[in-house]
């Protein structure tokens, strides 16, 4: 079973509440699919058993001992990535997407593609079970693609392993690396805070993964620093029937646990906030 | 020109008057208070320069208008992108536009063809590749860039992305050319490092990173430090929620050679004026002076 943990707005507490859902009992496979910004491998110090090397895409690069300045290409680059630039062709690596036009119109072959290697994927053991992450390099992209190999090996492990559940830690957003990590998830539970972005930012999530049709769960996250809004995320919640399974009050132990480098579970495992996730991680794993 | 602020904040800037200077406000780990600073920064600077544009470029989760419901909706138009649709009475299935999309966008099996919308990229090597005119191309929604202003010239540029589309990046770049026409332009940037993050920074003339002092925000300050290297970009760090988790990020932008701008203190009072879509300089008029006082370091 894949349950993904993501959030429309960032920093409302995603990572955190999958490192805990990660250090209850039973053993699991932990896959962290946010790949340009990947936490969890700090908190867990993973074995690295495994790396794999990831192609990120391709950029166009030009051989000046045969371009002849005809400019063909930037007439036909969509992107606004080539310019003519002090009697020069320039290709913007930022702005190229590497869609091999311009080196098929390139009269005299000037053009060749270079690949992007320098992003991994690293997996294997921490102390409660299996952890696969992906590492985007600065820069590059495609990151929905990278997202679908870190999961695609989490899949692999946990039935080598036999683990059943696979926690995903998710990115921020609503784009192409979020729609990477929920197409075809069993779960997604979305974490929000309650302001104004925090509430706008969890319609658009939620209206996203009801296109994907998995159960959805809510949690609030910091519930009590602005309890009107906590309120009136529930009553919305509850008007389109998406299930708000916990709210969670603000607790500094969180962030203490977090630079001790352990999950809420494993930092305070009798306080009233972990027994609130273990709860929390029940109702999502039993129905 | 010259920017007459509060009493005792006089400079000079150095910069073309006649050119839009870009202030991107971002940071690898979400949540760690760039829309707070990107719409505090814009509210102090607009008190003292007319021409000022706040661009939300976090096309995927944009909250800047959160903050600034007195701005009334001027204009809005759509972003698409052109994508091909194939006439099958003009195909013959020679498979030339499968070979040219770099992006597995177009499916063929024998006598069946057809595109895969969400994976194309809009880059027309399949409209180029086909030489029996059987390629015609049509617009997709990819999503909004709308203008909102409070009567005078200072105005908010906002991208939405569609729901459902991939890549932001085509919006996320309209928005930011709109606001060429002024002369300072703040940019809430999106997170993370990859392409729409890029597409913002990339036309940035400064990059304020905003991080917060803890092991997940220091890794992801890294990750992005690394990122504004490879770009040869200017930029400077603002330390928010300063005084939860450790003294590590302080080490390292020692170590780096990294500017502190500014530093936000962690508080509750902040957290929940910030959760009410309120101004922060409003109740804490004291950081007015630490936001001019960073944009003078930035523009000079």
């Amino acid at each position: 079973m894949e349950i993904a943990v993501i959030s429309g707005k960032g920093g409302t507490g995603k990572s955190c509440i999958s490192a805990a859902f990660a250090t209850l009992s039973e053993k699991i496979v932990l896959a962290d699919c946010d790949v340009d910004a990947a936490n969890l491998h700090i908190m867990f110090n993973p074995e690295k058993e495994e790396e794999q090397i990831y192609i990120a895409g391709q950029e166009a690069i030009v051989d000046y001992s045969l371009c002849d300045n005809c400019k063909k290409c930037i007439d036909y680059c969509r992107f606004d990535a080539i310019s003519y630039l002090n009697d020069k062709i320039v290709i913007s690596p930022v702005l190229c997407e590497g869609c091999e036009l311009c080196m098929r119109v390139c009269p005299t072959r000037a053009i060749d593609m270079k690949q992007n290697d320098k992003s991994r994927m690293h997996s294997g053991k921490f102390r409660n079970g299996i952890m696969v992450y992906g590492r985007l390099a600065p820069g590059e992209e495609n990151s929905g693609k990278l997202v679908n190999m870190v999961r695609e090996k989490a899949k692999l492990l946990s039935k080598s392993h036999n683990l059943k559940t696979i926690i995903i830690d998710g990115p921020p957003g609503i784009g192409c690396p979020v729609i990477s990590t929920i197409t075809g998830v069993d779960k997604v539970v979305i974490v929000t805070e309650p302001s104004i972005s925090g509430i706008n930012d969890l319609k658009r999530t939620i209206e996203l993964t009801l296109k994907f049709n998995p159960k959805i769960y809510v949690i609030i996250n910091k519930s009590n620093l602005n309890n009107d809004i906590s309120n009136h995320i529930e009553a919305y919640c509850k008007d389109i029937k998406v299930e708000v399974i916990e709210k969670l009050p603000f607790c500094s132990s969180i962030v203490e646990a977090m630079t001790n480098c352990k999950s809420i579970m494993e930092w305070e495992p009798k306080s009233k906030i972990a027994n609130k996730i273990n709860m929390a991680f029940k109702k999502i794993t039993n129905n | 020109m010259q920017i007459i602020a509060n009493p005792g904040i006089k400079k000079t800037m150095k910069i073309a008057p006649d050119k839009s200077f870009k202030i991107a406000i971002a940071s690898g780990k979400g949540g760690t208070g760039k829309t707070l600073v990107a719409t505090n920064l814009f509210y102090v600077l607009k008190k003292n320069i007319d021409n000022v544009a706040l661009v939300d470029c976090d096309a995927e989760a944009p909250n800047v208008m959160g903050f600034y419901n007195n701005y009334k909706f001027n204009s809005d138009y759509d972003i698409t992108l052109k994508a091909p649709v194939i006439m099958k009475e003009k195909c013959n299935f020679c498979g030339k536009c499968k070979e040219y999309c770099s992006f597995n966008a177009i499916f063929l099996i024998h006598e069946t063809i057809q595109v895969v919308y969400d994976l194309c990229h809009g880059c027309g090597a399949c409209f180029f590749a086909c030489k029996y005119g059987a390629i015609k191309e049509k617009h997709l929604k990819l999503g909004k860039v709308s203008h909102y202003s409070n009567g005078k010239e200072s105005s908010i540029i906002e991208s939405r992305l569609k729901i459902g589309v991939l890549s932001s990046v085509p919006v996320i770049k309209a928005s930011i050319n709109e606001s060429d026409k002024n002369q300072i332009c703040i940019l809430d940037s999106p997170p993370g490092t990859s392409c729409p993050f890029i597409q913002t920074i990339e036309k940035a003339d400064y990059v304020v990173l905003v991080a917060e002092p803890t092991p997940f925000g220091l890794s992801d300050l890294k990750q992005s430090v690394e990122t504004l290297k490879t770009m040869n970009k200017k930029y400077g760090v603002i330390i928010n929620r300063e005084g939860i988790g450790n003294f590590d990020i302080y080490d390292y932008l020692k170590f780096e050679n990294i500017n502190i701008l500014m530093q936000i203190p962690f508080s509750k009072k902040i957290a929940s004026c910030y959760s009410k879509g309120d101004i922060l300089v409003d109740f804490m008029p004291e950081l007015q002076n630490d936001f001019l006082s960073m944009f003078n370091t930035i523009i000079n």
